[in-house]
């Protein structure tokens, strides 16, 4: 009989019935938490733990309370990687402008412009290897192209990579050539969203040029805006693969950054340092925390402001 | 690295299938090496299946690593999953894994064979503790590599110390050749430079203590060695943006004449002989004498195997060690190698390097095993990396002293 069973499950169904409203979310988050909380969270406190250490990856772990700090901070190498890091931030931040000005230099209907939208968002496409190794090339003393250029025009070459003083910025450089494309494609997408109302109204009321960039389009492109500075700073901060494929943080570690000195700290050949490693890996996580939550407040404030 | 790691690992995975169900009976040896290039992967299968010709009831499973992946696995896998053997090397590298418990002692192999006799240059550089942790199996000699052509071009001779090394030089800065050459954007081609005339004018036990950190490397006799070194880097003898080129970047500029000598290991020549040299126009001396009286001590390098402490099947283990430290084992391997056999009743191929290479370091006083293997890990990094440093910028020698004199106080303690 149906009328049987009805009692238990209504009884059911009504602590369901009473709760699933907040529950239903937290259920649907709860295999994300998590993988979050294991792969994300618990790594990070780990890492604040294993910098009081002083342990080689193998033997005995031996606390050494904040003489890996103390250590840091008396290290040039760690000046050196942090001052490195400083330059990626700044000058990565050109790809924003870069990005935006070819932007709007391919945004037009031309026959063909898809084909050249997408040859200038090639460089995004390989992978960082190729590009470091292209960029190796690019520089290489003796036979590089860039070393021949200035021979040209100098008498004598330069071997960017070979230089200390020099070194980072042509590793820059070579990242640039990615992070503009990026940078491109963002505001590509943002510009077909950039209402024509707007622009003819700012016609009749005689905007031009970069008055109306500024005043009419770059408004609009805001959102486009804030996710390229966000994933600039993120891609600065975590540079690795190119300094790692084009000098290996040479010469004489002249073009380590933090991500990089960190890395070879703790796991390269001649590291096993995981403590010190780990405090290298606190003090990035500081720094990447006052972005990501400089980003964070800026996109709460926005919701509220009801963007 | 995962496909060349993977590949040797499914097409072992298929015939260890194979193997064990045609024949049940035979006990298994499991061996891990780093030995994927050419030569010594030929030096394994053919020494690999001499062992199991000699041991028929014994069935060795090889896994074959990558060289770069090798140095990370080997730490995993000698805690989680030991193999029965795995290869490393000689001096401080083991230390680490010596001091964690995770080699086995074989004092016995060596006592048992006699090996404190045949295999004696090796003795020092296997021994930790007075206990013997391992089997060395082949080595090769560093020198100097010069060009033959270009000495004749310039007109200079061979020469035959320190002096006429650099006097030499200047000539053939004139002619517009590097005199010499190298390329340290992997660091340790500059360490060879360093370990010789460090040993050329303070000698073996100096040297030694160096890398042993008991010697303050702010001490005049460090200075004295940098001193020496600056004769040829101050006046720009040394190729420019070496901190930029790898070590086969810049053989080719001696293949190609534009440099004319060379610090290298043996393994060099047969990079010069693709390059287009023969052995009329590539020359090999040892590193020339810089303080006269000082006994001459060579770099030479030493691979070895060893027995993980988590072995499954360590008897087996330990005839695979005994049969390795033969005489005519190491005859063999090094013959497909082209590299020198440690037993000093192997013999060696005709080949004029390795015979040259054969008399220096059997009359040598000592062998040292090569910076980043005689200084520990953190030493050799930051030492390496200062050498490269000294030899773009000189003038901040004073600074890399201090460096690495801070380092040595925390490295040691």
């Amino acid at each position: 009989m149906p009328t049987a069973v009805v009692p238990p499950r209504s009884s059911n169904r009504s602590w369901w019935r009473q709760n699933q409203q907040w529950l239903t979310p937290w259920l649907f988050l709860a295999p994300g938490i998590a993988m979050f909380v294991l792969y994300v969270i618990s790594p990070i406190f780990q890492s604040f733990w294993l910098s009081f250490y002083d342990w080689d990856g193998l033997g005995e772990a031996t606390w050494v309370g904040t003489g890996n700090y103390i250590e840091l901070f008396d290290d040039g190498a760690f000046y050196t990687s942090l001052w490195n890091n400083v330059l990626w931030l700044v000058l990565y931040m050109l790809a924003v402008p870069a990005g935006l000005g070819i932007a709007i230099f391919l945004n037009q209907t031309v026959r063909g412009i898809r084909l050249y939208k997408s040859l200038f968002f090639f460089p995004f496409v390989i992978s960082q290897v190729v590009v470091g190794l292209m960029f190796s090339w690019f520089y290489a003393p003796n036979f590089g192209l860039f070393y021949k250029l200035i021979e040209w025009m100098t008498g004598t070459g330069v071997a960017i990579l070979a230089d200390p003083d020099l070194v980072t910025y042509g590793i820059i450089a070579a990242g640039l050539w990615p992070q503009i494309a990026y940078c491109m494609i963002l505001y590509l997408t943002g510009l077909n969203n950039v209402s024509p109302d707007q622009i003819e109204a700012a016609r009749l009321d005689g905007a031009r040029g970069f008055r109306m960039l500024w005043y009419i389009i770059l408004p609009q492109l805001r959102p486009a805006t804030f996710i390229a500075v966000v994933v600039t700073v993120i891609g600065a901060l975590r540079s690795f693969d190119l300094v790692s494929i084009m000098t290996d943080g040479g010469p004489f570690g002249s073009s380590r950054v933090l991500s990089f000195y960190m890395y070879e700290q703790a796991l390269s050949e001649y590291g096993y340092r995981m403590g010190y490693g780990a405090a290298i890996a606190v003090i990035l996580f500081m720094i990447m925390m006052v972005f990501i939550s400089g980003f964070i407040w800026k996109m709460v404030r926005d919701e509220k402001e009801g963007y | 690295m995962q496909f060349r790691y993977l590949a040797p690992l499914m097409a072992l995975a298929t015939t260890t299938v194979v193997a064990t169900s045609a024949l049940a009976q035979q006990r298994t040896l499991v061996i891990n090496t780093d030995t994927s290039d050419p030569a010594p992967k030929a030096a394994f299968e053919q020494l690999i299946a001499d062992f199991e010709a000699a041991n028929p009831d014994i069935k060795v499973e090889w896994n074959l690593f990558d060289h770069e992946g090798y140095k990370t696995a080997i730490r995993n896998f000698l805690s989680a999953d030991a193999p029965d053997l795995a290869n490393w090397y000689a001096g401080n590298r083991m230390a680490p894994f010596v001091n964690a418990g995770q080699f086995e002692d074989i004092s016995d192999v060596w006592a048992e064979n006699n090996l404190g006799e045949t295999l004696a240059s090796a003795e020092a550089s296997m021994t930790i503790d007075g206990k013997q942790w391992g089997i060395p199996y082949t080595y090769y000699q560093w020198g100097i590599y010069y060009n033959k052509d270009v000495y004749e071009q310039v007109g200079v001779e061979v020469p035959g110390n320190w002096d006429e090394f650099v006097a030499n030089c200047a000539r053939f800065e004139e002619a517009g050749i590097d005199c010499l050459t190298t390329g340290t954007k992997a660091l340790w081609p500059g360490a060879g430079i360093f370990d010789y005339i460090n040993l050329r004018t303070n000698g073996y036990e100096f040297h030694m203590d160096l890398a042993n950190g008991k010697i303050e490397w702010t001490d005049p006799r460090v200075r004295e060695a940098f001193a020496q070194w600056a004769r040829i880097v101050e006046p720009g003898y040394i190729t420019d943006n070496h901190a930029a080129i790898d070590w086969q970047d810049a053989a080719a500029l001696l293949v190609q004449g534009k440099a004319a000598n060379y610090v290298m290991g043996n393994f060099a020549v047969a990079t010069f002989k693709d390059g287009g040299m023969t052995d009329d126009t590539l020359g090999f001396m040892p590193f020339p004498e810089i303080t006269p009286g000082v006994p001459r001590a060579e770099d030479a390098p030493t691979d070895t195997i060893h027995i993980p402490a988590g072995a499954k099947n360590k008897e087996d283990a330990k005839k695979f060690l005994a049969f390795l430290a033969q005489p005519d084992t190491q005859t063999r391997i090094n013959e497909i190698l082209g590299q020198l056999p440690v037993n000093n009743q192997s013999s060696v191929g005709d080949d004029p390097f390795l015979q040259q290479g054969f008399a220096m370091l059997s009359d040598a006083y000592a062998l040292a095993q090569f910076f980043d293997r005689d200084a520990p890990a953190e030493m050799a990094k930051l030492g390496m990396e200062g050498f490269q440093e000294f030899m773009v910028r000189p003038e901040n020698l004073d600074q890399i002293l201090d460096r690495l004199e801070k380092a040595r106080l925390r490295i040691y303690q």
